[in-house]
C-alpha cells in the first residue's frame, strides 16, 4: 500500500517534516506497520513533485517542514470519501497450502488443520493479551492503536472459523454415502494416485478488478 | 475492586470434607475422565479420558464443533453429572465421594454458572438475584446482601444494586451474572458461551469484566465458539469426539510480538 494519502491525512492537522510524520503515522497504528524514515522523506519528495505539498521557509539548522498546497488538500479530502478498494487477493500460504492438501493424495488434511488452529489460537491469544493492556474506554491514539489491534484480531477470527469450516467440509465430503457432482473438487476418492491432483475443476476465477 | 481478595473469608462447607478450595493448587480437576451415555448400541461416548485442571487465576477455554463433548464437560465439573470413569474434582473433594445433596451442596458454594441468557430470577433486583444462592445455603440474608454487594461492585455494578433485569442492558445482566458466579466463596466460574447474545462491543466487555474476575483469584472454564473471546483465556483446549484434541499453551509476554511499551506515546516507534 502506498503511503502517499496517509501523509497526505496527517498533514491536514497541521505542517510536519518528514520525522514527525513517520512518528505520528506509528504511534497511530501501534507501530505496527514499521515506516522507515527513507520512505517517509522519498514520499514527501514525490507528493512535491506532484505539487501536492511544498516546503515551509525554515530556520537555519532547522529541518525542513510540509504543508499541503490546494490540490494536495483537495487529494487527501478524496481519500476520505473513497473506499479502498479491496484490490486482488494477496497471495495466501495457508489458502494455498489446504487448497493444495485436499488435492494431493497422502496428505492429512485433519493434522495440517489442527496444527494451524492451535498456532493461529495462539496468535489470537497474544492479541487478546496486548487488549487487556489497553483500557476498555481509551481514546486518540490509544483507541487508534487499539482498532487496529483489533483489525488484526478480526482477520484472525477469521481465520479461525475458515479453518473450522475446511473441517467440517472434509468431513461432510469423506462421509458422504456417494460422492456429489462435481467429484472431481475433492482429494479422497479411491482415485489413482496420478490422477488425482489437479485434474477437476480449475473453476474460471473471476478477475476481481 | 477487589471484593475478592478483600473479602472476610467465608464460612467452610460442613459437607463430607472440609474445603480446601483455599489451598488447593487447582479448584477443578478432572482425571481422565469419561462419560458414557446409554449402553449397547446405542453408547455414546461424551467424553473419552479427558484430564483437565484448572487454578486460581486461570482461564481455560474450551473449544470444539456441537457434539464434540463440550456441555458434558461443562455438567461434570459444576457437578450437574457424574463420570463414567475417572474422576472429577471440584474445590477440593472428590464428587464421587457425595450423594446428590451433598454435591447440590459443593455447587452452591464453590461453582457459578454464567449462561449466554444470564438466566437472571426477573422478579429480583441485581443484589437479590447475586445474594440468592448464598441465602439458599443458609447465610443469614444480611451477610448473604454484603456479600452480594461486594461482588456486584467487583463487576463494576455498585450503582445498579437495586435495578431489576428487565431494566438492564444485556451486557450488564451478564456482569450481575458473573457476580453470582463469584459471590461469597464461589471461586469456580463454568461460562457457557457468556458472550454469545451480545454484540462484539459488548461481549468484549464481558470478557474484560470476566477476565478481571479471574485475575483475582476465580478459576475460570468458558465454553464458546468465539475464537476471539476464548483468546482472554489462558489456553484454549480443542475437544473432538469427546477427545481432548489439541491445546494452546501458555506463552511468554506478548512482548516478543509487538512490542507496545516502547511504541505508546514515545518516539521510538518503530517496533517488532
Amino acid at each position: 500500500m502506498s503511503i502517499r494519502h496517509a501523509l497526505l491525512a496527517l498533514l491536514e492537522e497541521q505542517p510536519m517534516h518528514g520525522y514527525q510524520l513517520r512518528q505520528e503515522f506509528e504511534t497511530r497504528t501501534g507501530g505496527t506497520w514499521p515506516l522507515n524514515i527513507g520512505q517517509a522523506y522519498t514520499t514527501l519528495q514525490r507528493l512535491q513533485r506532484d505539487g501536492l505539498v511544498e516546503p515551509l521557509p525554515a530556520a537555519d539548522g532547522e529541518p525542513e517542514r510540509f504543508r499541503l498546497t490546494a490540490t494536495g488538500r483537495e487529494q487527501a479530502g478524496s481519500w476520505w470519501s473513497t473506499p479502498v478498494e479491496r484490490g486482488a487477493p494477496a497471495r495466501d500460504e495457508l489458502a494455498i497450502k489446504l487448497a493444495l492438501a485436499v488435492t494431493l493424495p497422502g496428505v492429512d488434511v485433519d493434522a495440517v488443520v489442527r496444527t494451524q488452529r492451535t498456532e493461529t489460537m495462539r496468535s489470537l491469544q497474544d492479541y487478546a493479551r496486548l487488549k487487556r493492556r489497553i483500557p476498555a474506554d481509551v481514546a486518540g491514539t490509544d483507541l487508534a492503536w487499539s482498532l487496529v489491534l483489533d483489525s488484526l484480531v478480526f482477520q484472525t477470527e477469521a481465520e479461525m472459523r475458515w479453518l473450522d469450516h475446511v473441517e467440517g467440509r472434509v468431513l461432510a465430503q469423506r462421509s458422504a454415502p456417494n460422492p456429489p457432482d462435481d467429484a472431481a473438487s475433492a482429494a479422497p476418492a479411491p482415485s489413482p494416485p496420478a490422477a488425482a491432483a489437479p485434474a477437476g475443476t480449475p473453476r474460471s476465477r473471476k478477475a476481481r478488478r | 475492586m477487589s471484593a475478592l481478595t478483600t473479602r472476610p473469608s467465608s464460612p467452610v462447607p460442613s459437607g463430607a470434607s472440609p474445603s480446601r478450595a483455599d489451598a488447593a493448587p487447582v479448584l477443578l480437576r478432572l482425571d481422565r475422565v469419561t462419560r458414557v451415555h446409554g449402553t449397547g448400541a446405542g453408547e455414546v461416548r461424551a467424553l473419552d479420558a479427558i484430564s483437565l485442571d484448572v487454578g486460581p487465576g486461570e482461564l481455560v477455554a474450551v473449544m470444539g464443533p456441537s457434539g464434540s463433548g463440550k456441555s458434558t464437560l461443562l455438567n461434570l465439573a459444576g457437578c450437574l453429572d457424574t463420570a463414567t470413569d475417572g474422576t472429577v474434582v471440584v474445590g477440593g473433594v472428590d464428587v464421587a465421594s457425595l450423594d446428590a445433596r451433598g454435591r447440590a451442596a459443593l455447587r452452591r458454594r464453590h461453582v457459578g454458572f454464567v449462561f449466554q441468557d444470564f438466566n437472571l430470577v426477573p422478579a429480583l433486583t441485581a443484589v437479590e438475584n447475586v445474594s440468592l444462592p448464598r441465602e439458599l445455603d443458609g447465610v443469614p440474608v444480611r451477610s448473604a446482601r454484603a456479600e452480594a454487594t461486594a461482588a456486584l461492585a467487583a463487576v463494576g455494578l455498585d450503582d445498579l444494586a437495586d435495578r431489576f433485569p428487565d431494566d438492564m442492558s444485556g451486557g450488564q445482566r451478564q456482569r450481575v451474572a458473573i457476580a453470582r458466579a463469584i459471590v461469597g466463596p464461589r471461586r469456580l466460574l463454568l461460562a457457557d458461551e457468556p458472550t454469545g447474545a451480545l454484540d462484539s462491543v459488548t461481549g468484549e466487555a464481558v470478557m474484560r469484566v470476566l477476565r478481571e474476575r479471574v485475575d483475582a483469584g476465580a478459576a475460570g472454564l468458558l465454553v464458546t465458539h468465539d475464537a476471539r473471546h476464548a483468546a482472554w483465556a489462558d489456553r484454549t483446549v480443542f475437544l473432538k469426539d469427546g477427545r481432548l484434541v489439541d491445546s494452546t499453551g501458555r506463552r511468554a509476554e506478548p512482548a516478543d510480538l509487538l512490542d507496545r511499551d516502547s511504541a505508546s506515546g514515545d518516539e521510538s516507534g518503530a517496533t517488532r
